[in-house]
């Protein structure tokens, strides 16, 4: 496989909430059968789950187009399975398959497909988005580059330095900013003074934040600030308040048990699925166990 | 031509052949060109490709590695070697491995440039040569300017490539005159190494059979070992040979095995701290190779462990000069 190319893949854009509440559940289960499937013993290293944060990678990816470049970090699987959709090539990754995404090389934290980059290292893919953004001004297309990036890696200073290099060169580049309260285990009151938003703002980048797990607002506010990068040619910042339900990688959560608890009324899978008709919700969830069940046989197979 | 013009020039040619080229870096436009004026020039004549930028060694390089991995080939200037330290994590943890880690997957062709080396008094901090940190990373092409090695050529070889390159252009070389017809017109200077490596150069006064010693060096040590060479050789009949690669990382060991075969005797030169070292290295692997056929073990020379003074003198005690490589070269010839 090559990805070479800074363009990204052609996902169906817009999605009905049935179809919003399928890729939601997809990325749920695939996390919930990583995790199993460590326990089985079948995989090798670690993994970051996003289990609680779905929403936020659906959200985004609905938004982008043919030509735009996700760059993501060591929590990227809904972000890979939100914008490429290619489960079996990052299952194939993860079991240290050579026919996974990047040959077993890279696994759960370093994948590349066309459009898509995530790399491990806190902070230092932010001026490599910059970079990819700074092609597509050359370019001169409509494309947009975008980055993830977590509440804990704003103690990066590469971070700042590409605020800066963005707002002053104005680059179609979009932040993602998944603020999940913990960076590991240091809660948020620990590692962060002032305020993300703010950070933005002192540079003159615009900033559409919203707090939620709603898979339907938060599209609304990706779309909002996608429209804007895209139509400014510059800089924009999405900052999603949401919570991790799971570990940081495998049984390592230390974070209060009622805090976890009190959170998980706003699971995007229930906030979500609230809104659909129970029938047509159950053949959702029937149709993703199978799928999923469907992707662990072929590629244990490969 | 002194060999900031050289390098000059050869930058311009790359720009005017390859629209994809990208130079990135502090203060590098007109009418400043540069700290050490290499870039003179060129942001007139490219103004949209020739980008000074803010004092972000890190993001710059990384800003280089996204345009390289959209298919751009961006050439970085660091100010001074120095700095390198600030994008150590670029290069290392994304530079150099994407195209191994995503399995082939893309290619990240940075090129990184930034003038080192002592010399100029300007003290601890804007004086060292930290290349041999990046000596033996994984997939990263470690390249010395040299007077002897034309940098259109190099420069051309890197951008036909597909691997990053660090370029170490020792400050002192800026104002010295290149090209091997002006540096020893009178001397036979020679290329050798394996195909598709950079030639090593060899120079010697006398047949290969006839010398003493071989000596290794890279960059602005290269032409202080010459120097002594040619002293050496004509005032008391001391030869020896001198052989200079381009790419000190990895190393082209064909050039240097040959000659130390027939000489028995070997020493390296560089101008970094002491101890796991480039010298070191070669020394070992050498050693290694020709364990049985060498006369003695071989030698390193390199500076002190130390911070590099400001003052001229106690920076010349601190620094490898000439007294110290004639000094060397008399005891390993020995």
């Amino acid at each position: 496989m090559t990805c070479a190319t800074a363009s990204g893949p052609a996902r169906p854009p817009a999605a009905s909430e049935l179809e919003r509440y399928r890729r939601l559940r997809q990325i749920r289960r695939f996390e919930e059968t990583l995790l199993a499937l460590f326990d089985e013993g079948v995989l090798n290293g670690t993994t970051h789950a996003c289990i609680g944060q779905e929403a936020d990678a659906v959200a985004v990816a609905e938004h982008l187009r043919e030509g735009d470049h996700l760059f993501s970090n060591h929590r990227c699987h809904g972000h890979w399975l939100a914008w490429t959709g290619d489960a079996e090539g990052l299952l194939a990754e993860i079991m240290g398959k050579p026919s996974g995404a990047c040959g077993g090389i890279g696994g759960s934290q370093h994948l590349c497909a066309p459009g898509f980059k995530s790399n491990g290292i806190q902070g230092g893919i932010v001026p490599a988005a910059a970079g990819i953004a700074l092609a597509m001004q050359l370019d001169g297309g409509g494309a947009i580059s975008v980055v993830f990036l977590g509440d804990g890696t704003f103690g990066e200073g590469a971070v700042y330095e590409t605020l800066n290099l963005a707002a002053l060169w104005g680059l179609p580049l979009l932040f993602v900013v998944e603020d999940n309260g913990w960076a590991q285990s240091t809660p948020r009151r620990r590692s962060i003074a002032g305020s993300i938003p703010a950070r933005f703002e002192a540079f003159g980048i615009p900033v559409v934040a919203v707090e939620s797990t709603d898979v339907t607002e938060l599209s609304e506010a990706a779309g909002r600030a996608v429209a804007g990068c895209r139509a400014r040619r510059g800089p924009q910042a999405l900052v999603i308040g949401t919570y991790r339900l799971c570990h940081h990688s495998k049984n390592d959560d230390h974070r209060p048990r009622e805090e976890v608890e009190a959170r998980r009324a706003s699971d995007p899978l229930h906030v979500h699925g609230r809104r659909l008709d129970p029938e047509s919700r159950a053949a959702v969830d029937a149709a993703v166990e199978d799928w999923i069940a469907g992707v662990v046989e072929r590629v244990r197979a490969r | 031509m002194i060999y900031a013009r050289a390098l000059g020039d050869a930058l311009r040619g790359a720009l005017a052949a390859d629209r994809r080229v990208i130079l990135l870096g502090e203060d590098i436009a007109d009418p400043y060109g540069g700290a050490f004026k290499v870039t003179r020039g060129l942001s007139t004549a490219f103004p949209d490709r020739v980008r000074a930028t803010p004092i972000s060694e890190g993001a710059i390089t990384g800003v280089a590695a996204g345009l390289a991995l959209a298919g751009y080939r961006p050439v970085v200037e660091i100010m001074f070697g120095d700095f390198l330290t600030l994008c150590f994590d670029q290069i290392v943890n994304h530079i150099a491995k994407y195209g191994a880690m995503y399995d082939g997957g893309v290619r990240c062709p940075v090129i990184v440039r930034t003038p080192s080396g002592g010399g100029r008094g300007y003290g601890p901090t804007h004086s060292q040569s930290l290349e041999k940190h990046f000596l033996g990373v994984p997939h990263l092409q470690v390249v010395a300017a040299s007077l002897w090695h034309d940098p259109k050529a190099l420069f051309a070889r890197f951008l036909a490539g597909d691997a990053p390159v660090l370029h170490i252009e020792h400050k002192l070389l800026y104002p010295l005159t290149a090209g091997l017809a002006e540096v020893a017109p009178a001397d036979p200077v020679t290329e050798e190494g394996s195909p598709g490596m950079p030639p090593t150069m060899s120079f010697r006064l006398v047949a290969r059979e006839s010398c003493r010693l071989t000596v290794i060096a890279y960059g602005y040590q290269a032409e202080l070992v010459r120097r002594v060479v040619e002293r050496l050789g004509v005032e008391e009949e001391l030869f020896v040979e001198l052989l200079v690669p381009a790419q000190i990382a990895p190393v082209d060991y064909e050039p240097l095995v040959a000659s130390a075969a027939v000489t028995g005797r070997v020493l390296t030169v560089e101008e970094g701290a002491s101890g796991w070292s480039w010298g070191t290295e070669i020394a070992s692997e050498l050693g290694r190779r020709l364990f049985g056929s060498l006369r003695r073990a071989p030698d390193v020379l390199t500076s002190s462990a130390d911070v590099i003074p400001s003052a001229g003198d106690r920076e010349a005690e601190v620094l490898v000069g000439e007294r110290h490589i004639e000094a060397a070269i008399r005891e390993a010839a020995r």
